[in-house]
């Protein structure tokens, strides 16, 4: 077990290093940092000392591979290369474009992000397994089609609308909750509620009906036939059995995204105002701020393939004829 | 007026892909129905009611975007004798001529739903000299009228005759299929199509012909869906958005299918180093942040543009390269799935007797990959096309508010939510201009989602087993 994660763990570094080379092509070599100036500065202030300024604040005025001028310990660590990508593997994430530490900006926004992306995600889990289930109990009748005509129609409504909509009735009409904002500590709670909620209810239609699959197909299972001709009730059937065995692939295909929760949805966070990664991320990527948004892909990276390790180890936890190999 | 031979064309680099698109997906419609067994599962797709309403509207949203995308400048009104003939900035399109009515009459700022009135009180001299402070009648909508009381009566009236010109249409034209059906029967010319769900489908058209008749008879007298900000017509923004919905889902996917289709079929069958890189190069890009990899794109696009302004001679084109660009970066993100979908596939197709067969009689590897995996494997190149779609749709919406979708200059579903923002905390709330762009949404998406699910069950094989 513990030489197949570490084994993992080195596979994962040539991916890394793909997407790294990859964000240093997109954000060095298809735009020079003299463009990035340009954009950054505007047109006002544009002359070539301004530019050459910029780049020399936030270090880009280096070569991009080789620094020549430099003796032999410097030739390669005195670059942007070195700088802004080779350092990412160590977690330095260096400075914004504007001047501040972003791993100090990560510790702290990471708390909020977490505070409503991890009861948005267990909630969800819960309420669309319940749904499934109940609408499993009602399998073939009419009610089972309305359902999923219901979950089809909730799918093709835009995630915007529920945002609206709800803030529109829950905040406005209603004044049940503050419509956006966040406070830090005890009463956070207030602002919480309704980027759950919406989160929540947005993901339900496709939720209820993947889960549905999922149960009807442990339904139609030879052992569960069995059961039931042994004259288990058709409720027993359904909680001892199908449940148990049908949340074994529920569950494993939703941990790859737990690391992911760390980073926030850009979405709810914006909309409600919530000072979290997503917001952040999104706020660079409004201004322009090209250091930040590199971190951020880095750093979802390393998230995501910390979760398909994860799923990996999830199904020899749940399912003890995978052998890990 | 306008003289029709001294028009420009535009061509836009969307525009001609678009016409190639449905250029291909008729002949590889018109190649899938030369074999029996997809052309029994296209059957069960049409048979069903529901997959042959939503097939219905989406053709008629793609037939809107293909009127939409003939682009074309108008000449200008000439000053002097001299011969060469000035171009307006401004590029219509063939749709544009048809529903004309619903353009050109700029309020000056908001107003509701087939309001007569304007949304904001503003100061007046009137005739005898005095100052009021009231509601300005809106200088395009009902001015027919002769006295605003008749304002409720008249749309109704024009409503019902909006709907009999809509069953009197439908009408004709179910009758003249009749009539056809008739005489097939009496010289039998092939089978008949008993299998289609004709009531369905002569139900969807009524309700397509009607709700065009309606949008065309009053679109011209009222402002149906109320106008924005800077005064336009809402109804004619949302549609002009549908050429842009329809693009992003159909040029996203197929941009970059061929590349998911080459790779996942090379890992697939030569297997060893081949798919080493393969899932590499996958594993790779799907491993960031779909969301971001497309905001880094789009920003590095507009840096590109800002630098680049040669290029771009019109607002028009500038707005194109950046919705190509997002199609591209789009269908970037998403063709990794498919990739690895038809990766394993392959490796299963490929131990298939006959194609060991095929290798060992030393049929050359591209024969065998043409005739023996890729008729194999096209099941899934079309669930996931049309599957995709929606998703598209939807995606366009969110990036647009984010701020690396589409153009700002350009009309789409997602650039009218994104002003919602700022509409939805006034008081009262301006609420037409965002849910006319969620329910053309809605309908698209609907329509694709319901259509995609009977393809799905009609052309996967899992899902035949377990029904």
């Amino acid at each position: 077990m513990i030489s197949y994660i570490i084994r993992r763990l080195l596979y994962a570094v040539p991916i890394l290093i793909g997407v790294n080379l990859l964000t240093f092509a997109l954000f060095f070599m298809v735009n020079t940092p003299d463009q990035m100036a340009r954009v950054q500065l505007g047109d006002k202030h544009m002359d070539a000392k301004a530019i050459e300024a910029w780049k020399a604040e936030r270090g880009y005025d280096k070569p991009l591979f080789m620094n020549e001028r430099e003796d032999s310990e410097g030739l390669l660590t005195d670059t942007i290369f070195f700088d802004k990508s080779v350092r990412l593997f160590a977690l330095d994430f260096g400075k914004s474009d504007e001047g501040r530490a972003i791993i100090e900006d990560i510790q702290q926004r990471m708390w909020p992000s977490l505070a409503v992306a991890l009861p948005s995600f267990i909630l969800g889990i819960l309420v669309n397994i319940s749904l499934a289930l109940f609408v499993v109990m009602f399998r073939g009748s009419l009610f089972d089609t309305g359902a999923m005509v219901a979950c089809v129609a909730m799918m093709s409504i835009s995630g915007v609308f529920y945002v609206f909509a709800g803030q529109f009735f829950f905040a406005k009409m209603w004044h049940l909750v503050p419509v956006s904002g966040y406070v830090p500590g005890a009463d956070a709670w207030r602002f919480l509620i309704l980027p759950v909620v919406i989160g929540v209810i947005s993901g339900i239609g496709s939720g209820v009906r993947l889960y549905r699959t999922l149960f009807l197909e442990e339904a139609s299972k030879d052992y569960v036939r069995t059961a039931r001709a042994k004259g288990v009730s058709e409720l027993g059937v359904l909680f001892r059995h199908v449940l148990p065995n049908g949340m074994i692939p529920i569950l494993t295909s939703v941990v790859v995204v737990i690391p992911s929760l760390f980073m926030g949805s850009l979405l709810v966070e914006s909309f409600f105002g919530i000072p979290g990664l997503g917001s952040y991320t999104l706020d660079a990527i409004q201004a322009q701020d090209f250091a930040i948004v590199r971190c951020m892909v880095f750093l979802g990276s390393v998230l995501y393939i910390l979760g398909l390790l994860l799923t990996d180890i999830s199904y020899t936890l749940v399912d003890p004829r995978v052998r890990l190999s | 007026m306008t003289d029709w031979m001294m028009i420009k064309p535009v061509v836009l680099w969307s525009d001609s892909l678009i016409f190639l698109l449905a250029l291909l997906l008729i002949l590889f419609f018109v190649h899938m129905a030369r074999n029996p067994v997809a052309r029994m599962r296209w059957r069960t797709v049409f048979a069903s009611p529901t997959g042959m309403g939503a097939f219905l509207v989406i053709l008629f949203y793609i037939l809107v975007a293909l009127l939409d995308s003939i682009h074309f400048r108008q000449p200008l009104e000439q000053s002097d004798a001299s011969s060469d003939v000035h171009y307006s900035q401004q590029v219509d399109s063939v749709l544009d001529l048809i529903i004309g009515d619903l353009r050109g009459k700029d309020e000056k700022t908001y107003s509701a739903p087939f309001a007569i009135y304007s949304f904001a009180k503003e100061t007046r001299t009137l005739d005898d000299g005095s100052i009021v402070r009231d509601f300005p009648r809106l200088e395009h909508a009902g001015v027919h009228l002769s006295d605003p009381a008749e304002h409720w009566h008249d749309i109704r009236n024009r409503t019902l005759e909006a709907l009999l010109i809509g069953l009197a249409i439908s009408a004709a034209l179910v009758l003249l299929h009749w009539q056809w059906r008739n005489r097939c029967d009496a010289v039998a010319c092939g089978p008949r199509k008993e299998y289609l769900p004709w009531k369905t489908i002569y139900g969807t058209l009524a309700f397509l012909v009607f709700a065009t008749v309606w949008v065309l008879k009053l679109g011209g007298l009222y402002h149906i869906l109320g106008t924005n900000m800077v005064g336009q017509d809402t109804l004619y923004q949302a549609i002009k958005g549908i050429r842009t919905g329809v693009l992003i889902g159909t040029l996203a996917t197929i941009l970059t299918m061929p590349l998911a289709i080459v790779l996942g079929i090379c890992a697939g069958y030569f297997r060893g180093r081949v798919d080493d890189l393969v899932q590499y190069v996958y594993t790779t890009l799907s491993s960031i942040p779909g969301i971001l990899l497309i905001a880094a794109s789009i920003l590095l696009i507009d840096v590109y543009i800002e630098t680049h302004p040669e290029q771009f001679a019109l607002t028009v084109e500038r707005a194109d390269f950046r919705f190509l660009a997002l199609c591209f970066i789009l269908g970037m993100t998403s063709w990794t799935g498919l990739c690895r979908l038809l990766r394993a596939e392959t490796l299963k197709v490929s131990q298939l007797d006959y194609v060991q067969a095929a290798r060992a009689f030393g049929v050359p590897h591209w024969r065998i990959l043409a005739s023996h995996i890729l008729p194999n494997i096209t099941h899934l190149i079309l669930i996931s096309l049309v599957l995709d779609f929606s998703g598209f749709v939807l995606a366009e919406a969110i990036l647009s508010y984010i701020g690396v979708g589409v153009d700002p200059t350009m009309a789409s579903w997602g650039n009218m939510i994104n002003d919602a923002r700022a509409e939805l905390s006034r008081d009262p709330v301006i609420w037409w201009s965002v849910s006319a762009a969620f329910l053309l949404m809605f309908g698209l998406v609907l329509a694709a989602n319901l259509f995609s699910d009977r393809v799905r069950d009609a052309f996967d094989p899992r899902a035949a087993n377990k029904a």
